[in-house]
């Protein structure tokens, strides 16, 4: 932890555990951590996104004392747990819709982290850490979007346990492997519940280090430089305990929006019906938290590229804290790249778009023909990793950069910050 | 300057989400088939199911539509339950409601005899769950020209458009001329649907005497379907109205909270 204890035992007891357990000390030294006292409602989602995933595992522990992961009994089971299931009513909605509350919470939090270079040194390994429990996530959705047992579930299993069989040589008994049998089947079902009960605990061990990191290199504030004194900075609690509380309250009406008015909006209808081997949907899509992803996977029609260019728009996420060579950390004061940061994001939700559409229908009707959702894709795509290759590089070297503020306090004072 | 970039910025990221989200809806929505949106009363915050037309729906659904559709994820202690068709205050255990044990003895379920272990017939007790129509999926389908009857209880959930999608489908016959089987319906995706017109006028005689026009037994059918998929949804909404209220006052507090915190923070 970063600075040092101010921890002083009042009583004789207090002096007691202190000595042999300093837990007390932990606790408050660990409240107490100096944050930048800038921080705006964007620095709230890490908060947001404890409370996500606390929910999410009480929600699912007791979701998995009724869930039935049988290929015969796992579509009734969630029936049941809706209808016959003390509460059950709540309970799946809130883990179902917890979800996708999840990935809002998390996307928010990660494009804060890149609008404000919160991945530039020394921050590089909480960056890092930051990605693989949004990996994790994202096997963890993947893998409960199976449980239900519904058309849906079953397609879209079927669609990305394929992605394995694309790779060269081993491709086949990979995915073999990872189903247990040549297809999708009761193996495949039992295995995927028992993995989705387990990563949430993966998840919450690399959160325990994120956590860890931000304590020991400190948070990155919204004009991204250091806390040079005391008066640049606020003891977490009670400061931003309390903004963090609000904000938390607020997120919390929108997900109970969802939850009781709107259950199944961010659903497919198709995950109503039954799983069915024999009949394949008309329209296969992934949970809208993956369709960015699965339209840079159609982009191409190579199978195999595709799904490198889709692991790619993942991985390139690991290696951002060296694609971006600019000193200067906040796009506050990058005026040209933080454009170039904006069309990223509007990207992001074209690919989104393009992911919920069939590739050959025609998004923009422009031209003789119009544009498909594929061509569309492509573009996006490109941009998507042009943005970290070249454009990132380049615009380290080039930019000119507005100055920045001596210190967060003069900059706080001046109304800049 | 700066506070107007991280306005625009977030200005950006909220019109964004919300012209994304808006996408997805109208995805949703789309169909190529025309239908048309009605005015049920559950929808909206406050929506709840309409009592009378569920009962009739019930009518409907036990004359007409059980003799090919089933009600896989339905008991029929389910119609005496808090918020059901047939719910008795006298009786907060479904099972002891008469009318509901009535219903019950309409049926036949297959039970294990216990002296002989035969498999016997039996009237149904509102314990026992809505029995299937056919024994498997390639009986279901040799009796219906190849195609398979699906479950109604979670129908509305499972078809996009929901209730205004079923209550077309259910009046979207123009005839009942057929092609070897196969009618012409306007809402069914493709216009081609091997279900034969299933309601017409007077098809069942209403106890409570209301006329029994086609739109009046697709009504409530539709109605009662709507409850039997989403059963909990009166009560999920009254809770998630308290909810809110809660959640509104505890954030305004909180917001008071942070800002007395704050007040000598000048940021």
């Amino acid at each position: 932890m970063s600075g040092h204890s101010t921890y002083e035992p009042k009583y004789a007891a207090e002096r007691w555990l202190d000595k042999r357990l300093p837990i007390v000390r932990f606790g408050v030294d660990f409240m107490g951590f100096p944050s930048p006292r800038n921080l705006n409602y964007w620095y709230a989602f890490g908060g947001i996104l404890t409370l996500c995933l606390m929910a999410q595992i009480i929600t699912g522990i007791i979701l998995a004392m009724h869930y039935t992961p049988d290929v015969d009994l796992a579509f009734d089971s969630i029936q049941r747990i809706k209808r016959d299931v003390p509460f059950g009513w709540l309970l799946q909605p809130m883990h179902a819709v917890g979800a996708s509350m999840f990935f809002l919470a998390v996307y928010i939090h990660m494009f804060r982290g890149m609008f404000y270079g919160s991945y530039k040194n020394p921050r590089e390994l909480l960056w890092i850490i930051g990605c693989l429990i949004y990996l994790a996530m994202m096997a963890t959705g993947f893998l409960g979007y199976t449980l239900p047992w519904g058309q849906m579930s079953f397609w879209g299993a079927t669609v990305i346990t394929g992605f394995f069989g694309a790779i060269p040589v081993v491709g086949e008994s990979l995915q073999q492997w990872l189903l247990g049998g040549y297809s999708i089947g009761n193996p495949t079902l039992q295995r995927f519940f028992s993995l989705h009960y387990l990563l949430p605990f993966i998840i919450c061990a690399l959160v325990g280090l994120h956590v860890w990191a931000v304590h020991h290199v400190g948070q990155n504030n919204p004009i991204g430089i250091e806390p040079k004194s005391k008066s640049d900075t606020l003891p977490f609690h009670p400061f931003y305990t309390m903004k963090d509380a609000f904000a938390i309250a607020v997120f919390l009406l929108i997900f109970a929006l969802f939850v009781f008015y709107l259950p199944d909006a961010l659903g497919h209808a198709d995950n109503y019906q039954r799983a069915n081997p024999l009949v394949t949907p008309p329209h296969i899509v992934p949970e809208w938290y993956f369709l960015p992803f699965y339209a840079i996977l159609r982009a191409v029609p190579d199978k195999l590229m595709g799904i490198m260019l889709m692991f790619g728009a993942i991985g390139v996420l690991f290696v951002l804290p060296w694609l971006d060579t600019a000193k200067v950390r906040s796009m506050r004061f990058r005026p040209i790249t933080r454009w170039f940061f904006i069309i990223f994001l509007v990207m992001g939700f074209i690919l989104g778009w393009c992911g919920a559409n069939s590739p050959d229908d025609i998004a923009i009707p422009i031209g003789e023909h119009g544009m498909s959702f594929k061509w569309l894709s492509r573009i996006a795509t490109l941009y998507y990793f042009a943005y970290f290759f070249p454009i990132l590089p380049i615009m380290g070297w080039i930019e000119k950069t507005k100055p920045l503020p001596e210190s967060i306090t003069k900059a706080v004072l001046s109304g800049d910050a | 300057m700066l506070k107007s970039i991280s306005k625009t910025f977030a200005a950006i990221a909220v019109i964004s989400t919300s012209l994304f989200a808006g996408s997805m809806v109208a995805q949703a929505a789309g169909g190529g088939e025309h239908i048309e949106v009605q005015d049920w009363g559950f929808k909206g915050p406050f929506g709840t199911y309409d009592r009378d037309a569920m009962a009739r729906g019930y009518q409907v659904y036990k004359e007409v539509c059980s003799s090919c559709h089933a009600l896989e994820h339905l008991s029929f202690r389910h119609l005496g339950d808090k918020g059901g068709p047939f719910y008795d205050a006298e009786y907060p255990n479904p099972n002891d409601n008469p009318v509901v044990k009535a219903f019950a003895k309409d049926w036949t379920v297959e039970r294990i005899d216990q002296e002989s272990g035969d498999v016997i017939d039996d009237t149904a007790i509102p314990a026992d769950k809505f029995p299937d129509v056919f024994p498997n999926a390639i009986a279901a389908a040799a009796s219906n020209g190849g195609a398979v009857p699906p479950d109604l209880s979670i129908i509305i959930q499972a078809r996009t458009g929901g209730a205004d999608y079923l209550y077309a489908l259910l009046t979207g016959y123009e005839s009942d001329e057929n092609h070897d089987g196969v009618y012409h319906n306007s809402a069914f995706p493709g216009g081609a649907i091997k279900m034969a017109p299933p309601l017409s006028d007077d098809l069942v005689e209403y106890a409570d005497g209301t006329k029994a026009t086609t739109e009046q037994m697709a009504h409530d059918v539709v109605e009662f379907l709507a409850w039997s998929g989403d059963p909990k949804m009166e009560v999920r909404k009254k809770v998630g109205f308290a909810t809110f209220l809660f959640l509104f006052i505890f954030a305004l507090l909180l917001f008071m909270t942070y800002k007395e915190v704050w007040k000598d923070v000048e940021h």
